[in-house]
This record gives structure tokens, sequence and C-alpha cells, in this order.
């Protein structure tokens, strides 16, 4: 029972970013935009909470620091994909090489003259688990309650992002605008501003996920430590059909093989660490190609139908 | 104009627009009296539409001035329009597919609060339904819908946003008779209330039984406004084509030949995995014009598909000319002699971003003296699109214009050139004159005739009764992927027609039935 349980808080820990970012991309492509630049946000957030907290010790601002972080660079990507009408995928891509690289350029130029101006090795404050007493001593369900305030919010911000999609006003309008944004439009709803807005929301969820690493999950900063996480997402927002109540599903799948293989590492298995590294990914991958292909066979409904298009008004 | 309103509701002041190397809108005027119902008459590229956009705030004009009920107004975006009291009902439903008919008639809606009552809605919904007799499932997805059934939504999306003045863009397109005749209703009670409406058609006969007043566009200019009472379809034709239009085509006698595409028990599956065809038997022969009436979506499309190998088959065969083809791919059909122009001009007709050359070699480009088989020609390409554009009578600025800057009627006249130069033994024509207008529909009906008189056979799919009659030497009606009847051309009269359509099984037919 224990060891179930030590798993599965590692299994939420370790799958908060990705539920974070899951939820920002898929408010992100529900308005039409594909953003591609995951990887190279996470990474920016990452790498800025985690100097701000180093520097302040003040985690509220390390985190308004990442959201904002996360802002400018989404912002970059809707004014290249939706203004500017540049293909999504090439500008996403070059919003994670941007992000990726100026990431590591930091983490080597914001550091103490100490630490030789990096940022590795550095300890900052970070989010420690609060301990619900007495939930917390349930076997399993008990994993729920042994996290930090980030990890909590994020469970009041899967219904809520679920509940805003699919229930209100504002929602009804973002589904429309990726679904068919020249009806949307007809009907008055602004289709620019409304892919603005969440490509920047979006952008702001994603960057927090980032910080949630540096901030709690690794703690600390290290070259490239999202490892691809921000793919991973990409491939989640899929697995969740869109839908933020499902993204949870899938961020545990690829934080609950992580988890397990550390176990496996920890125990000292002879299966080389390379192997079990690459499980989390091969895993997820695998289990999103199975989903996606039953998916199809079943007909379901698939992503927004006008995802990745640009939209201009008087276009034929 | 109506006694009873001195003042006009809207007043439209020497409107202009112009697009990339076309005016669509030339100083345009337009008044419209409240109670009125005004039809807007013209070809394809007369600027109905783009007059009607600017209106409803989807274009801005280049210049002009609109008044609504006397105030001048500047409708920057649907939403000003929706303020104002104007709605339009566009060709293509400005519907989201994959939402609900509640989501959809609320949408856009500011004054919805941030969690919509939908309990309410539904009422409000349901008693506008009522009141109207637009029948409707509140519930269903657009996409689970009929056509006319998303009218039904259109209308009812309007009329929940209050809207006044309402504008239909080619409603009666989509629409069986019957349905046609329940929406003029709907309009007649509209106007009762003192609302107004400007539809816009080519269809003469919608003209004389919508409308109380009539402005016929031409190029982009107003040529003639005038009361409905006071002139002729002929009359109207005339204006609208500049020139006098034949109604009637000649044809040969006819005298089919052998067979030249045979069906037998076909089924198949649309693209949702549902039967699209059950059961289908039908010949075409040589020199005979098979036309399939029925509402579109009743599986017409999957019949074109199915016979051009784009769409596989469950069970039964297809034989053309006589050589077993059943799931033949599209290019041994092609090569068996079969030319289609498909339902949808746009997407699986052309390619708009390709010139008109590109766009008229696509069949003929394998072989001399186009090319070598993989080296292309483009002088010959250039010469032998000079060669089509001309014959076909097609408009366009030169060779290398993009195919989507033209007008529906020439993207057709494009399509068919090709197909009709790459014909050898069937032509598939699905909606070959849908939205096209008097002249263009009569180059059109006029190829359709050619090739059956050359001695081809055609598979001609329609909703328009009147085109059927006049055009096919049998008529097959199909409903639900079924065929209801098989009846020689001419003898059927409009409202067995109609009811085939529908489903129903009038009693004193003693044709052959599959259902």
């Amino acid at each position: 029972m224990d060891l179930v349980t030590s798993i599965l808080t590692i299994t939420i820990r370790a799958g908060t970013s990705l539920v974070l970012a899951t939820i920002g991309e898929i408010l992100t492509e529900r308005s039409g935009i594909l953003n591609l630049g995951i990887e190279g946000i996470m990474l920016m957030g990452a790498v800025t909470s985690f100097a701000v907290s180093y520097y302040t010790h003040n985690l509220v601002l390390a985190l308004l620091v990442a959201a904002g972080v996360g802002a400018m660079l989404a912002a970059i990507h809707a004014f290249l994909s939706v203004t500017m009408r540049a293909n999504q995928v090439v500008s996403g891509l070059s919003v994670t090489l941007f992000g990726t690289g100026f990431a590591s350029f930091l983490g080597q130029r914001l550091g103490p003259a100490s630490n030789n101006f990096r940022l590795v090795g550095l300890k900052g404050a970070k989010f420690t688990p609060i301990i619900v007493p007495g939930l917390s001593d349930i076997p399993i369900i008990g994993a729920i309650f042994q996290q930090d305030l980030i990890s909590y919010s994020m469970y009041l911000l899967v219904p809520l992002a679920w509940f805003f999609l699919f229930k209100t006003r504002p929602g009804l309008w973002l589904r429309s605008v990726g679904e068919d944004p020249k009806t949307a439009d007809a009907m008055g709803i602004d289709v620019i501003k409304t892919k603005y807005r969440y490509t920047i929301i979006g952008g702001m969820l994603v960057a927090l996920g980032g910080a949630h690493l540096s901030l709690s999950y690794t703690p600390g900063w290290a070259e490239n430590l999202t490892g691809g996480r921000g793919w991973i997402v990409v491939a989640l927002v899929i697995f969740s059909m869109w839908n933020p109540a499902r993204s949870i599903w899938g961020a545990l799948l690829f934080g609950g093989i992580n988890a397990i293989q550390f176990r496996l590492q920890a125990s000292g298995t002879t299966i080389p660490a390379s192997f079990l590294n690459m499980a989390p990914y091969l895993g997820t991958i695998l289990v999103l190609v199975l989903m996606t292909w039953w998916e199809a066979l079943s007909k379901k409904v698939g992503g927004p139908a006008e995802l990745g298009n640009a939209y201009m008004r008087e276009d034929k | 104009m109506k006694e009873n309103s001195s003042q006009p509701l809207v007043t439209m002041k020497g409107i202009c627009k112009s697009f990339p190397g076309v005016v669509a809108n030339d100083c345009v005027d337009l008044e419209l009296y409240g109670g009125e119902v005004l039809a807007l008459l013209g070809e394809n590229g007369a600027g109905k539409s783009t007059l009607m956009n600017i209106l409803c705030g989807l274009y801005r004009p280049d210049s002009g001035e609109i008044e609504i009920r006397g105030q001048r107004v500047h409708i920057a975006s649907p939403n000003d329009a929706q303020k104002l009291g104007i709605g339009m009902v566009h060709q293509n439903f400005k519907l989201v597919d994959s939402m609900t008919v509640l989501e959809n008639i609320i949408l856009g809606m500011k004054d919805q609060g941030f969690i919509p009552d939908m309990k309410k809605i539904r009422k409000k919904v349901l008693e506008l339904s009522e009141t109207y007799s637009l029948k409707v499932d509140a519930d269903a997805s657009i996409w689970q819908l009929s056509v006319g059934e998303q009218q039904r939504v259109e209308i009812l999306k309007l009329l929940y946003r209050k809207a006044e003045i309402l504008i239909l863009d080619e409603p009666t397109a989509v629409l069986t008779p019957q349905e046609s005749e329940e929406l003029s209703k709907i309009i007649h009670r509209m106007r009762s209330e003192g609302k107004s409406a400007i539809f816009i058609t080519h269809k003469m006969e919608e003209v004389m039984t919508f409308s109380d007043q009539v402005m016929v566009l031409r190029k982009g200019k107003v040529v003639a406004e005038l009361p409905t009472a006071a002139t002729s379809p002929k009359e109207l034709a005339r204006l609208m084509v500049g020139r006098e239009v034949l109604f009637e085509i000649e044809k040969k006698p006819f005298s089919p030949g052998p067979a030249i595409l045979e069906l037998e028990k076909v089924c198949a599956q649309d693209d949702r995995g549902l039967a699209a065809l059950k059961n289908i038997n039908l010949n075409v022969r040589a020199g005979e014009i098979v036309g399939i009436a029925g509402v579109a979506g009743n599986g017409q499309r999957e019949l074109a598909e199915v016979i051009t190998g784009l769409r596989k088959v469950t069970s039964g065969s297809v034989k053309i000319g006589g050589k077993d083809l059943t799931n033949a791919k599209p290019l041994q059909v092609i090569k068996a002699g079969v030319a289609h122009v498909p339902q949808d001009r746009s997407q699986v007709g052309a390619v708009g971003d390709m010139s008109v050359a590109s766009n008229l070699v696509m069949k003929e480009y394998r072989k001399k003296p186009l090319s070598t088989g993989a080296l292309l020609f483009p002088s010959r390409i250039s010469a032998f699109a000079k060669r089509l554009i001309e014959a076909f009578r097609i408009s366009t600025p030169s060779t290398e214009t993009r195919v989507k800057f033209l007008s529906g009627g020439n993207v057709q006249k494009t399509i068919l050139a090709r197909e009709i130069t790459a014909c050898r033994n069937l032509l598939i024509a699905v909606y070959p004159s849908r939205g096209l207008d008097v002249g263009a529909t009569e180059a059109v009906r006029r190829q359709l005739v050619s090739q059956r008189d050359q001695g081809l056979g055609v598979l001609f799919v329609s909703e328009d009764i009147d085109e059927l009659e006049q055009l096919a030497d049998t008529i097959a009606v199909m409903f639900e992927g079924s065929i209801m009847a098989v009846l020689p051309g001419g003898s059927a009269d409009v409202e067995t027609l109609g009811l085939l359509m529908a489903g129903v099984q009038p009693s004193n037919s003693c044709d052959r039935s599959n259902s």
C-alpha cells in the first residue's frame, strides 16, 4: 500500500506541470491556434521563475514573472500566426528554438559571480508539500493530499477550465472560433481578439507548468530541464480530445510511468538507465497511438475543425 | 412601395466596393421600406452578395453611405448590424456544425450572462419556433440536421435577435418545392408583422412569388428597380443578362444506344459510416441524359463518387462501357472515358490557388502534345488553355489568373471545359448549375445536351425540377440512398416529383420502386 501511495504521490508531482501546460494548450488550440512553442515557453518559464526565486525568495513574484514571460512569448506567436498569418507550425517551432536557446543562455548569465554567473546548482525558494493532516494518512487517496500549492491549484483548474469551456458564454465563443471562425465572425465574435487572448492565456499556463518544474518538482535549474515535456504536452492535448477534464489522465500516464521507472532505478535494477529514462516517452506515445487509432475507428469528434489555419474575413 | 411608411427603413447610397481585379459594387443605391420584400436579382458576380455583406457588416464599402430609419450609420461589424436589427442568412449557413441548435442561436449575443440560462433560452426558442412554425430539435447538433432544418435554425437565430430586416442569400437553392412553399409562408408572416426582407436570387419564379419590389444588378451596377407586379420573368431575365435569354434548349430526338453505365445493387457508406446508397440499380445509355432528382444529401454525391472511383462500394457492381470497374482507382475510371463535374467545385473540382491554365490541363497533362509524360510544355499548355477559354467563354483576365478569383459561374465553366474535353464515354455532372446565373446556367445546360447529342451518356444530378424536366430523358428520384422511382423525362409533374423527393410514394404511382 505504501509503495502505491508513494508512487502516486510522485506521479501527481510529475504530472502537475503537464496538466497546467496541457490545459493552456487546449485553450489555445480551441481558438484555432496551434502553438508548438510549448517546449520553449516551459523552459523560459522555468529559468526566469527560478532566477526570481533565487534572488528574491518571493515565490508569488516568481510565478508572476513566469506567467509574464509566457504571455510575451505566446504574444509573439499570436502576432506571427494571427496578424501576419504565418504558418503556425513554423512560427511555433521558432518560438521553441528561441525559448530553448535563450533559456540556456539565461541559465549561464543570470547567476551570481560566485557561481560563475550560472544558475545551475543553486538553491532558491521552493514550493514544499503541504500535508493535510488526517486525509494524507488514507492509503492511496492520501497521495492527493501531500502536494504543493501549485498541485492543489491544479485540482481546481481542471474542473474550472472544463466548466469554462463547455458551460459559459466566453467558452462557447472560444470553441466557435476554433471550429468555424467565419461563422463566429458573422455572429459578431471578435475572432482576432479571441485568438490573441487564448494564445496568451495558454502561454501563461504553459510557462507556469515550466515554473513548477524549477520551483518544486526538481527544484532548481538545469540545462534542458523540461526534458521534452513540451512535446509530450502537444500529444497529451490530442489524447485529451481538447477536453480539460481528460487532460488529467494523460498527465497521470506520463507521470506514472516516470514515477515507476524512478522506483526501478532506485531499487538497483539491471535494466539500463537510458531505457528506463526513455520509458515515459515511449509509453505515452504508444498509448496515444492506440487511443487515436481507436478513436478514429469509433469516429469520435476530433479537434477544432479550423486548427492551424489562418483566418481573414474577406478571404475566399 | 408601401404607403404606410414614408421614410425608407434602409437607404444605401453610392456604395462602391472592389476586390483585387474586380469592381463588385459600382455606386449602388438601394432603398427598402418597412413591410416590404425586395428581391435582389442578378447574375453570379453581379455584386448581390457583396452588397448584402456590406449591409450586414462583414465587408466594408470603399465609399458610400448607409442610413437606417433616416439615421446615418456606420456598420463596421456584424455586431453593429445586429444592433440595428439587420440579420442575414448566408448562402453557406453560418452555423457551427459540431454545436447544438441552442448554442448556435445564442452564439455571439453579448447580452447573454457569463453562464447562459439554457432553460430560458430553450423556452424562448420553442415559443418562436411555435409562432412561426419553424420546427427544429433544439438539442440536436447542426451536422445531424437536414439543409432545410439548418435554414430554419438560421431564421430562428435572426428572430431570436429581434431582427427587423432579414437578408436571405439564395434561400431556396437547397430546398424541396414543399420546403420553399413553407419558407414563402414564413416570409409572408414576417412581412405582415412589419418586418422587411431582402432576398438574393436568380430564380425568376421566386422573384414573382416572394417579392413586392425587385432590383436588378448587372456587373456591380443597378440596371433596374421596379415593382414586381409590373414586370415579367422574361423582362427580368433580359435585364439581368443584358440580352434575350432562351429558356428552351433544342435537343435531338431521343434514341438511346447501348448501356454505358450499369449499376447493379450498389451499396456504399457515407463519411460517417452510415448507409448512403442502398441497392442502387441504374443504367445510363449512350445518347441519354439520366437526371437524378432529390434533395441534396440523399446519396447523390456518394453515387457520383462510387462511379468515379472516389468511394468504395460495399456490395454490388459498377460497369462502364461493359467493363467491370467496381472499386476501380480514379485513374482507371478516367481512362475509361468518364468525366466528373463534382458537387463541391472549390474543394474537389478545382484547385483555387492554381492558375486557370493549370486547372484546365489537369486531366490532359499526362498526354502528348501537352507533355512528354514527365516534362510539361508551358507554351502548348497555355495555347490549349486559351482555346478552351475561348470555346467555353470563360471570363478570366488571363490564363494565369488563380481560379479562386473567378466567379462561381466561371469556375464551373473551367471545370466543365476540362471535363468535357476529356470525356469520351460518360459525363457525370453533380449540380452543375447550382449557384449559377441564367447566362451561365444556359451555357452549362447546352453543354450537357450537346454531349448527349454526340452520343455520350450523361448522368446529371439536380434539385431543380424545371431543369430536370427540360434536360433529362429519364428521371430517377433519390431519397435516403434509394431510388424511389424511375420516370421518363417530361412525363412527371412537379408535384409528383416533389413528393417522391420528400420520400412519399404518390398513391397513384405505378412506377417501380426499390423501397
